[in-house]
């Protein structure tokens, strides 16, 4: 059973994106369209909103909380992320939207080789326990 | 203030904090508007009656409050009004209008070894390097959080541990005369950030005298082209008076004459040729820069029509003008514009085509962010090129050689 330190609160369930290389999400990331927007990102043009998306890391900038919580507020966000290394951009920027909007973005943590192994899943299930349910 | 609390809270943990710091000062980055939450965000701290626990200044705006021109709404409108939206909320909430990403270049700012909060990349390269305040690089709101608890999580670049370098940069090597020029702070800064990454560099080679405008390039490029929070200069920067002071084992790099010219190359994606636009001022100009500025035009003109922005913040231009400067440069055809940075959109004025610039940052960054292309040089190879509308190379710059 795998378990995942919980950045943010919540449950969540979706079809996972898994992304070959750390996304920004300013920048690289449009949040009116939830498309991926970097020339050099391997996954330009694909669409995060509704995914659990899979990545190792984000590619940090100080205007990333800001663009989630733009993203969570238009409904083009994931339904969840989870990582390997822990997010505190996009901690705070969904903990900003819970509160202004009421809309989550469920966060979870957990190790590199926990991580590759959801890469193969079609659909990820997160319990609010941390609980992480692959499937397919 | 509930949800400042919880923010700063909640990134403690996720670093590691055993315990929260006091901070004394703050310059938010969350007055540059990204998108509706950001209003929303600032609107939700004023109704619930926050209030700022500690002096607090605000980077550039989208939007020129003093300016309003530049970015007219026509080429944006929801982010243009957006933008001014927000500022007028952050004036509300108590901040110090100061619009700038150069705060350091104010008086009555931060002192060393003060804990403070900031969110600008430039700025806390050089706060924490320069000034020796200590910081570490926080994002959007929980800036904002850290301005109206008073506190910081108790981890990072505020910890002595957190600055020791990790990599010793040696530019003793490099001819003197070379490490004197203004454009080698952008270079090393730039070539320094790719070595880099994330780590604390300390780099050998500067002089004792230094000026504050080179260390502004280098805080900067390096930030710009890597992610350097803090760098140390052997016997410039206040904790490192010595190699010694801040480094023991790790990796060493002896620049070349090479990774200079590499440098070069990287920042100059324009061949040489007819200019559409000169843009200095990234990060925003200082009263040195606009005393050598002045030096350098001499009274000539800018080519007709040809635009050419110099960046400043509010209180570096009328300390300027109070000396003269910014009649002369306006003169000489040179805008000088506040509270704003030119290299992303909405385009102020004519940045378009082939633009020459002597900021590593805005090098680094406008190509994609307003698709122009950048002809990269000194500040001199700058003036002497908005003269003549193209783009000239100093004969006697080790750069051209």
């Amino acid at each position: 059973m795998m378990r995942a330190r919980m950045l943010t609160a919540g449950s969540a369930e979706g079809p996972v994106l898994s992304l070959d290389e750390p996304l920004s999400f300013w920048g690289a990331f449009e949040p009116r369209t939830g498309k991926i927007i970097d020339v050099h990102h391997p996954q330009r043009g694909a669409c995060v909103k509704d995914t659990v998306l899979v990545m190792t890391e984000t590619r940090g900038s100080g205007s990333a909380p800001g663009a989630i919580a733009e993203a969570i507020r238009l409904g083009t966000a994931p339904v969840a992320i989870i990582l390997a290394e822990a997010d505190i951009n996009l901690a705070v920027g969904a903990e900003v939207a819970a509160t202004l909007y009421g809309r989550h973005c469920v966060m979870a943590c957990v190790t590199a080789e926990e991580l590759e192994s959801l890469r193969g899943a079609r659909w990820i299930r997160i319990a609010s326990d941390g609980v992480v349910t692959p499937a397919g | 203030m509930q949800l400042a609390a919880r923010l700063v809270v909640k990134s403690a943990e996720i670093m590691g904090a055993e315990r929260l710091i006091p901070i004394s000062f703050a310059h938010l980055d969350a007055c540059f508007y990204t998108g509706q939450a950001h209003v929303d965000f600032v609107r939700f701290l004023i109704e619930n009656g926050a209030s700022l626990a500690v002096e607090t200044w605000t980077n550039n705006g989208v939007v020129s409050l003093a300016d309003p021109g530049l970015r007219p709404r026509v080429e944006d409108p929801e982010m243009v009004e957006g933008a001014a939206t927000l500022m007028h909320l952050y004036e509300r909430l108590g901040t110090r209008p100061t619009w700038t990403c150069a705060p350091y270049q104010l008086p009555g700012g931060p002192k060393l070894g003060d804990h403070i909060a900031v969110g600008e990349s430039n700025a806390v390269s050089y706060y924490n390097s320069v000034v020796g305040a200590r910081t570490n690089k926080y994002g959007d709101y929980l800036d904002v959080a850290c301005a109206l608890t008073g506190l910081a999580p108790d981890a990072g670049l505020h910890r002595d541990e957190g600055r020791h370098a990790e990599l010793h940069i040696d530019t003793t090597a490099l001819p003197e005369q070379w490490r004197r020029e203004d454009i080698f702070a952008h270079l090393i800064g730039h070539h320094a950030g790719r070595l880099s990454g994330r780590r604390v560099p300390v780099i050998s080679g500067l002089f004792p005298d230094t000026p504050s405008f080179a260390l502004k390039a280098i805080s900067s490029a390096a930030a710009s082209s890597g992610g350097v929070e803090l760098w140390h200069a052997v016997g410039v920067t206040p904790e490192a008076p010595e190699l010694a002071s801040v480094f023991d084992t790790g990796d060493m790099h002896r620049v070349s004459a090479e990774d200079l010219a590499r440098a070069h190359r990287d920042l100059s994606t324009a061949a040489d040729g007819p200019l559409d636009a000169v843009a200095l001022g990234t990060p925003h100009f200082g009263l040195v820069e606009f005393e050598a500025l002045v030096r350098l035009f001499d009274g000539r003109k800018v080519k007709a029509g040809l635009p050419m922005l110099v960046s400043t913040s509010r209180g570096v231009r009328e300390m300027a003008r109070a000396r003269g400067w910014i009649e002369r440069l306006q003169a000489s055809g040179v805008e000088v514009p506040v509270d704003v940075c030119t290299y992303h959109s909405p385009r102020v004025r004519g940045l378009t085509g082939r633009v020459m610039t002597n900021a590593a940052k805005w090098a680094y960054y406008a190509p994609g962010m307003l698709g122009v292309e950048v002809a990269f040089g000194s500040l001199k190879e700058c003036v002497e090129s908005a003269i003549r509308g193209e783009v000239w190379r100093d004969p006697a710059l080790w750069t051209n050689a």
